[in-house]
């Protein structure tokens, strides 16, 4: 089925399908066998497509949800409290009571608000953060969207978000959602630099902006030992600039709950506003995941231990995903929020300046065959 | 040179500030301050000095310690407290005196700022640890904090 959906790209977009060679995995495989025997072939295609953007769409709002439930945890134990422990064993159905709860809810808005951006703008951020799920090889088969320009694609469309939160903001035809809003533009175009310019550094090392042939290059080695000093430098801005991009505390200036209401989302309730709420959730799953597939060898176990076992990469992905979910969190619950000139100066006078001179360092490194490869 | 040692400072005291919230984190199964409520109501124990309700306690032969001397409705800023008194003949002197009938207490009224327990000069009436005062009726809120039938324990006024 990922193999149709490949074959399909890489003649729109004009790949030699040699790139990607066999992957698919059998199950995936039998239905595909099954769709071709029942339909003609561009329909099954098109059939794959389809299961497999639900599929995705299914674990990742089941995903988004219980990454909800274990932020509260995390915040909880780091507070001393006991979180969610009610609804269900140990508290876990807590967050699916929840969005139960929001579904059912009324969708208010304001009078004069832009009806039409007003409704868009949620989708907008939901959608532009489930497609950057596509990219992501979570084993050597189980990619649904293997593109040889991956990190551009991450980039781009991680930076569309913003403009939902900035339609959201300007629509409500509220104050502090305006504000909120305006705030979040500042914030995040500011920290997409950072973003940009530290995966850079790590894309002078492979070479190649295909996320499939990045992890292949990390088989000697992840990249953050095979880049050692600048890769642990880029590695830090990296999580700094994308604890900023989702708007996560301490950079939490968009939500600003204390002087802004709630900011962008004032105006939204219900399920609009759980789109945004589960958007920020997948995104910085997105983070986590890109550091994973960047830094620390996505789906490639610790020194080869399970080479022999491809299907347990989606394990070591996810495992890494979630310790650096888990540094986030982390970050959350200990630092104090910084203030809107204090956010600007950390990205204008500190990391954009030490990422340039970090770019320069990484290259002279490559330029020198200074890597560390096993 | 500053900017330098900025940067070390800024990564060193963020360093430090994860290192005590992640004590915190594998410390909170054993550490955990929550209480569970509900769960736990007849092992919880409320703190000494939680401010519940005001009380007047009696002794074993229905004795209070409260002159009637009105300092705690005086004090008291939104009027919780009424005390309803009359003067009666004291058994060993034979004097006359004054002697509470009623000490009202409205919970409903009440703020808990404590200002009536400073004011008592006696230390007739006290805190309880009492929180769960939720009634359908709010008549039931106010209460006669002395029981029928006491009187002051002896020795109080002198």
């Amino acid at each position: 089925m990922f193999r149709l959906i490949i074959q399909y790209w890489s003649s729109v977009i004009s790949l030699p399908s040699s790139v990607f060679g066999p992957r698919s995995l059998n199950i995936t495989k039998t239905i595909e066998d099954w769709l071709v025997s029942v339909m003609p072939e561009g329909a099954a295609s098109i059939v794959a497509m389809v299961l497999v953007a639900l599929i995705y769409l299914g674990i990742f709002a089941v995903a988004g949800l219980y990454l909800v439930l274990l932020e509260r945890k995390v915040a909880a134990w780091f507070q001393l409290r006991i979180g969610p422990n009610r609804v269900g064993p140990l508290g876990l159905l807590q967050t699916m009571a929840d969005a139960l709860k929001l579904v059912s809810k009324e969708l208010t808005g304001t009078v004069k608000a832009d009806k039409f951006l007003y409704n868009l703008a949620p989708y907008f951020v939901i959608i532009s953060s489930l497609m950057a799920l596509a990219v992501f090889p979570f084993t050597q088969e189980f990619q649904a969207f293997d593109i040889n320009i991956g990190i551009l694609f991450l980039i781009a469309i991680s930076s569309i978000g913003v403009i939902g939160i900035l339609l959201g903001g300007w629509s409500s035809n509220n104050k502090f959602a305006l504000i909120g809003a305006m705030r979040s533009g500042v914030q995040t175009i500011s920290y997409e630099l950072s973003i940009g310019l530290s995966l850079l550094t790590m894309v002078l090392i492979t070479g190649s902006l295909q996320l499939s042939e990045i992890v292949e290059v990390q088989k000697s080695g992840w990249l953050i030992v095979q880049g050692h000093i600048p890769a642990i430098i880029a590695f830090m801005i990296y999580m700094i600039a994308g604890t900023a991009e989702t708007n996560r505390a301490p950079f939490d200036m968009v939500e600003a709950e204390s002087e802004l209401g709630a900011g962008f989302h004032t105006e939204y309730s219900g399920m609009k506003f759980a789109y945004f709420f589960l958007a920020e959730f997948i995104n910085m799953f997105i983070i986590a995941a890109i550091a994973t597939t960047v830094f620390f060898g996505a789906w490639l176990s610790p020194f080869g231990i399970t080479e022999s076992i491809p299907w347990l990469g989606v394990f070591w992905f996810l495992t890494k995903t979630l310790v650096l979910v888990f540094l986030m969190m982390w970050f959350r619950w200990t630092f104090p929020r910084l203030r809107i000139d204090q956010l600007l100066t950390l990205e204008w006078k500190y990391l954009l300046p030490i990422n340039l001179v970090n770019i320069v360092i990484m290259a002279l490194i490559v330029w020198l065959n200074m890597t560390i490869q096993f | 040179m500053s900017y330098f040692s900025d940067i070390y400072k800024g990564i060193k005291t963020l360093l430090n500030g994860m290192s005590v919230t992640g004590k915190y984190f594998l410390t909170s199964r054993k550490g955990a301050i929550t209480q569970q409520y509900p769960d736990n109501r007849d092992t919880l124990k409320m703190f000494e000095r939680f401010r519940g309700e005001v009380v007047m306690p009696h002794d074993e032969n229905n004795e209070h310690q409260c002159t009637g001397c009105q300092k705690c409705e005086i004090a008291c800023p939104n009027g919780s407290i009424e005390i309803i008194w009359d003067r009666g003949i004291d058994e060993t002197t034979g004097k006359k005196k004054k002697k509470i009938d009623k000490h009202i207490y409205h919970l409903g009224l009440c703020t808990m700022c404590g200002l009536c327990i400073e004011a008592c000069p006696t230390d007739a009436i006290v805190w309880a640890q009492n929180y769960e005062n939720a009634v359908y009726d709010r008549t039931q809120l106010t209460k006669v904090l002395n029981e029928p039938g006491s009187k002051v324990k002896a020795g109080i006024e002198d």
